[in-house]
């Protein structure tokens, strides 16, 4: 084990700014990719559904 | 075929001819870029024979691309360019010859005009010889390049701005070598390698820039 | 039943469905290993104590940023070739998430190069040609949205992708060049350090992690993408009034 401590590893022996603001900003990258894929497929399929239910009428 | 390529080439010059205005725009945006900078930067004479390759070769892939998105519009716009691509000769010579058109009509301006540029931004006469020869060397890919992009982007709202947005990346190439070929004279190291990998680039661009371009021209018109 | 099957959307739609859960959880897994490699099993590096530990997200991101381009290329020119529709979807559903590896490569790049070159941006050639790199993923998502007709606009985002892809090696080659006529004085660049072994290993498993999470977004986006262009046909509409 490398880290003696949380905060030790929080710290990543002065460069934590440097590490978490890399690790943070790729995991918000790929969270918002993540959400906006989840939203979008919900808008197409009610999307789909609304035009196929005109369709029937 | 030939005859095709320089039935496309005599009809474009004489449309320029006819309508002179739209290649004075492009020659004064050139020389108006480059003029903005030195007052943006300062006067200072070493400093703009610094950055004066550099800045006169962004004015210049700039300038062409201004003129670039007209390259098919207006023949899309009256219908002859349907005509043209559907006529039996190859659509690749309709794009050869009009990118060809294109660099007579706007590059060699540029060519004459870039001294005088030159001479504002303090280069010698060694540099502004150079200057001339990447610009001829370079301006032409300018144009082939620029055609793939005025043939994707035919007839699409913002047409103008999404041109430049495709293109400028794939023309960063004949930047570094154009404007390092004046830099090298300048620094002593000589300009022959750099000259000679744009020659190389332009040759790449001849073999391949029309084809595709002719490809994308028959995919918008479809 | 053999592969070409899987060449129609309605058929690919449901293995696409199947394969999903599979990818995203190789994906979770490989992630949790691999950070698991890079903060407790990686040792600390003597030159460049912890601020390497952003290269093993620098390093799969930069590298799948460039294989996506290429998979995208392949697809739009196996589009062009035989006229698949599905791989011309493909590429679309690809192209938004190469944009964001490209965009975490420059952003872990500059985060790295601010402790350890004491500038956040760099003109290095592989920090220049990552950012043409996204240019040319914007330019070409730029055209796609553009574009209404859907059958011109897959074949003209293939034809720039095919372009920008006979250019990038192009790019790089000239701006390395260009990047060793003007080496600021300023700046030393350091040269990468021997690689550790485990350094390697966490940096390739990552890599499989960021492999296996490009696929999986893409099959959901492709999924999408099917259900839009094919909602003419029977299946969806069968496939919606099930759901219901």
């Amino acid at each position: 084990m490398e880290w003696a401590s949380w905060s030790e590893f929080w710290n990543m022996g002065g460069y934590g700014f440097y590490v978490w603001g890399s690790y943070g900003v790729t995991a918000a990258c790929i969270a918002v990719e993540v959400y906006l894929l989840k939203r979008a497929a919900g808008d197409t399929r009610r999307r789909l559904k609304r035009m196929q239910q005109w369709e029937e009428q | 075929m030939h005859r095709f390529l320089l039935a496309v080439l005599r009809r474009d010059l004489t449309l320029a001819a006819r309508r002179r205005g739209d290649w004075l725009i492009a020659q004064f945006f050139f020389v108006m870029v480059a003029s903005l900078f030195p007052l943006g930067v300062g006067p200072e004479p070493e400093m703009l024979a610094r950055i004066g390759p550099g800045v006169l070769w962004v004015a210049a892939t700039l300038a062409s691309l201004l003129s670039l998105s007209r390259l098919f519009a207006d023949d899309h716009h009256d219908g002859s360019l349907e005509h043209m691509v559907l006529s039996p000769e190859p659509t690749v010579l309709l794009v050869l010859g009009k990118s060809l058109a294109h660099w007579l009509i706007y590059g060699i301006p540029l060519l004459l005009i870039a001294p005088v540029l030159g001479i504002q931004f303090n280069l010698s006469w060694e540099a502004i010889w150079v200057l001339e020869i990447s610009l001829l060397l370079g301006t032409p890919i300018l144009s082939l390049l620029g055609g793939v992009g005025a043939a994707l982007t035919l007839g699409l709202r913002g047409g103008g701005v999404l041109l430049t947005l495709l293109i400028l990346p794939l023309y960063v190439p004949a930047l570094i070598f154009g404007a390092g070929a004046v830099d090298g004279v300048m620094a002593g190291t000589g300009a022959e390698a750099h000259l000679s990998l744009l020659g190389a680039f332009l040759v790449l661009s001849l073999m391949i820039a029309p084809w595709i371009a002719a490809a994308a021209l028959r995919v918008s018109l479809e | 039943m053999n592969l070409y099957t899987y060449a129609s959307p309605a058929n690919f739609y449901v293995l696409a469905g199947k394969l999903v859960p599979w990818f995203a959880w190789g994906t979770g897994i490989f992630t949790v290993w691999g950070l698991y490699i890079a903060f407790f099993l990686a040792p600390t590096d003597f030159q460049q104590s912890e601020a390497y530990r952003i290269i093993f997200i620098h390093v799969p991101a930069a590298w799948m940023s460039m294989f996506i381009y290429l998979v995208m290329a392949f697809w739009g020119a196996i589009g062009l070739a035989f006229n698949t529709r599905l791989s011309f979807m493909m590429a679309r559903a690809l192209a938004p998430t190469g944009a964001i590896f490209t965009f975490i490569a420059l952003w872990t790049g500059a985060w790295w190069g601010k402790p350890m070159w004491g500038a956040w941006w760099v003109w290095d050639a592989r920090l220049t040609s990552e950012l043409i790199l996204l240019f040319l993923y914007v330019g070409i998502i730029a055209l796609w949205a553009a574009i209404d007709d859907i059958k011109r606009g897959d074949r003209a985002g293939s034809l720039l992708t095919l372009i920008g892809a006979i250019n990038v090696p192009i790019i790089y080659f000239s701006v390395k060049w260009w990047n060793t006529l003007h080496q600021g004085a300023s700046v030393s660049l350091t040269k990468a350090p021997s690689m550790a072994a485990t350094m390697l290993q966490g940096m390739l498993v990552l890599a499989i992690a960021a492999w296996l999470y490009t696929i999986t977004v893409a099959l959901i986006r492709v999924r999408r993408i099917i259900l839009e262009r094919e909602r003419q046909t029977e299946w969806v509409k069968a496939l919606l009034e099930k759901e219901t």
